[in-house]
């Protein structure tokens, strides 16, 4: 198992060191520079300028300092636009609430989806069956940025039930629209590859022999079922979270939550490189880790894989 | 098809045999024709798309001529009707919709089109070469799409489009450095049983080179899959571009998206102009469906699991 383990992470670390270095050099190469305003500075207040957010160095200084600060001090070092605040700042102003309706929207999206899945498995071809079959081919094709305007349109505009944005400190009405925005698309893709593997797996021999030795079918889904039904389902996992990081800049957007999402469109607007830079290389950085618990589960769960 | 002529071979050889043999891509064709949801899908496609390309010979205003008419008080005047020629009312700014929805159709069916495009001849290469040489070549450039698909890409496509300006070739770009990562997979992994069949062994028995091999034998041996997979990436490329241009970093006026028109017509449903919302919204999730039906029918007509 550890072996596995220092296997994945000789592979997650270079990632990791691919993507700072590579956002890092998109950032230098990129045609323009984030002080030049309206007016000309003249080149004195320019090189002082530079000074002092350490660009008068040679780029591969600036690059391996760079790295050290953000691997072992977790600094981002300090915004090119807002004058008083560090990138750490904005992070820690946006992450909290990212991370309360991803949270939300991720556990509810996996944990409906392989309830219907399991459901619609065992009673194949029922109403149920079919009633979660159409809504999870009809989710599929409505991305987050899609059903934000239509949950807002209907909670907010016809009904008047929820409010269609801000964040009001985390209320539950300000985060019900957001979460359900977020894991509508997945909770449907989870309850479909679930239903699927559930089918496959209950027409298997060892499930027969079960249902044939007189086994309640309670304990035939529960005990022997259901874990190997769930190993494409925690493949999927990763992508999901993927899906949802990314999926918060619409949220943050649509709902003005005032997320990560937010923090970094914002920024790229006001081209504020190293903000930009940071929540890419923070976002970059828990996607890794994702995908590698997500791997070790896999292990975990499947005793084929060798550890 | 070598496959194709050895059964036709075979069949004029024995005069006998009453029946002919079929293809692979006869016996797909037929199996493709009898899945009722697939084959509407298709019709309705085919459909729309004709839509996309005939529907502006008979719209009455241009795409940027501006009704100034109904400016200032769209949401009274400026609904679908067919006396004021504006069959599916204006935008915000008194611009024909009709007109803009056909442009938009247009331009997300050509991203859809040409990242799949870009997916198929640099993941089919890339895959099928890995595929075969296999060893040390195989590993390093698997791992090469590995640390990149790890990467959360939207952020990378955010970046580029920001840094290097908003432009139709950047957009293409940024979706083309990351569609063809799946397509190599699946190719990759296809290869690997397609290269120990008899008649690549045929082939290296006689002594062709690499290349023939891979061009000649192995690479119209995939196109079954690769069909499919393709097939399936033209709603992801659509949905992507869409992303994109609802976060108003897509395609630049006055030229549009149906994702530009739906993130307009969300942002101004308050104001009771819901159709603005509503024909985009509707021909995006009419295309996305149909062509995911495609998908699944094909994948059904070519999989080699169900003879």
């Amino acid at each position: 198992m550890i072996l596995f383990i220092l296997r994945r992470l000789a592979v997650a670390i270079p990632t990791l060191l691919v993507l700072i270095v590579a956002s890092f050099i998109l950032m230098k190469v990129a045609p323009g520079n984030p002080f030049a305003g309206e007016k000309t500075l003249p080149p004195t207040v320019m090189e002082n300028i530079f000074a002092r957010y350490g660009l008068d160095k040679p780029q591969w200084q600036q690059l391996l300092e760079y790295i050290y600060n953000v691997v072992f001090r977790f600094d981002f070092g300090p915004s090119f636009q807002y004058r008083d605040r560090t990138v750490n700042d904005i992070i820690a102003q946006g992450f909290p609430v990212t991370f309360t309706y991803g949270a939300w929207a991720f556990v509810i999206a996996t944990v409906v989806g392989v309830t219907v899945g399991i459901i619609a498995a065992v009673r194949q071809n029922s109403w149920a069956d079919y009633l979660s079959l159409g809504f999870s081919i009809g989710a599929q094709v409505v991305p987050n940025f899609v059903m934000a305007p239509i949950l807002v349109l209907i909670f907010t505009l016809w009904l008047r039930w929820l409010p269609g944005g801000g964040w009001n400190g985390g209320h539950w009405s300000n985060v019900i629209l957001p979460v359900i925005a977020l894991s509508t698309s997945y909770f449907a893709s989870i309850a479909r590859l679930t239903r699927s593997s559930m089918l496959e797996v209950l027409s298997s021999n060892y499930i027969r022999t079960a249902k044939a030795k007189g086994m309640p079918s309670r304990d035939v889904i529960f005990r022997h079922a259901l874990r190997p039904a769930l190993l494409p389902v925690i493949s999927y996992l990763g992508p999901v979270f993927v899906g949802m990081v990314t999926g918060s800049v619409v949220i943050d957007l649509y709902f003005s939550t005032g997320g990560i999402g937010q923090a970094f469109v914002n920024s790229a607007l006001n081209r504020d490189y190293s903000t930009i830079l940071g929540i890419t290389i923070l976002l970059g950085a828990l996607t890794i880790t994702a995908n590698l618990v997500v791997d070790i589960l896999y292990a975990w769960v499947d005793p084929k894989i060798k550890l | 098809m070598l496959a194709d002529s050895r059964i036709e071979g075979t069949a004029k050889a024995q005069a006998i045999v009453p029946t002919k043999g079929r293809s692979l891509w006869t016996d797909a064709v037929r199996r493709f024709s009898h899945n009722r949801a697939a084959m509407v899908s298709l019709i309705v496609l085919l459909a729309v798309i004709a839509f996309s390309l005939i529907g502006p010979f008979f719209a009455q205003w241009s795409v940027e001529r501006i009704d100034w008419g109904v400016m200032g008080s769209v949401a009274e005047k400026g609904a679908p009707s067919i006396e004021t020629g504006h069959y599916f009312g204006v935008d915000e700014v008194g611009r024909d919709l009709y007109s803009r929805t056909l442009q938009g159709m247009q331009v997300s069916l050509m991203v859809g089109i040409i990242g799949s495009a870009i997916a198929v001849l640099v993941g089919t290469v890339y895959g099928a070469v890995a595929g075969y040489f296999g060893g040390r070549l195989d590993s390093v450039m698997m791992r090469f799409v590995d640390i990149i698909y790890s990467i959360p890409y939207m952020f990378i496509l955010i970046l580029l489009l920001i840094m290097f300006g908003r432009s139709f070739i950047m957009l293409f770009v940024g979706i083309g450095l990351i569609s063809w990562l799946g397509m190599a997979r699946v190719v990759r992994g296809q290869t690997m049983t397609i290269k120990n069949r008899e008649f690549v062994e045929a082939a290296v028995a006689i002594g062709q080179k690499p290349s023939a091999i891979i061009f000649k034998h192995i690479v119209p041996n995939l196109l079954g899959v690769v069909a499919v997979y393709a097939t399936l990436l033209i709603p992801e490329m659509i949905l992507l571009e869409s992303f994109i241009s609802f976060l108003g970093l897509g395609v630049q006026e006055p030229s549009t998206s149906l994702g530009a028109l739906i993130s307009q017509g969300a942002s101004t449903m308050q104001y009771g102009t819901i159709w603005q919302l509503g024909f985009p919204l509707f021909f995006f999730i009419v295309i996305l469906f149909t062509f995911f039906f495609i998908g699944d029918g094909l994948r059904d007509a070519l999989d080699p699991k169900d003879r």
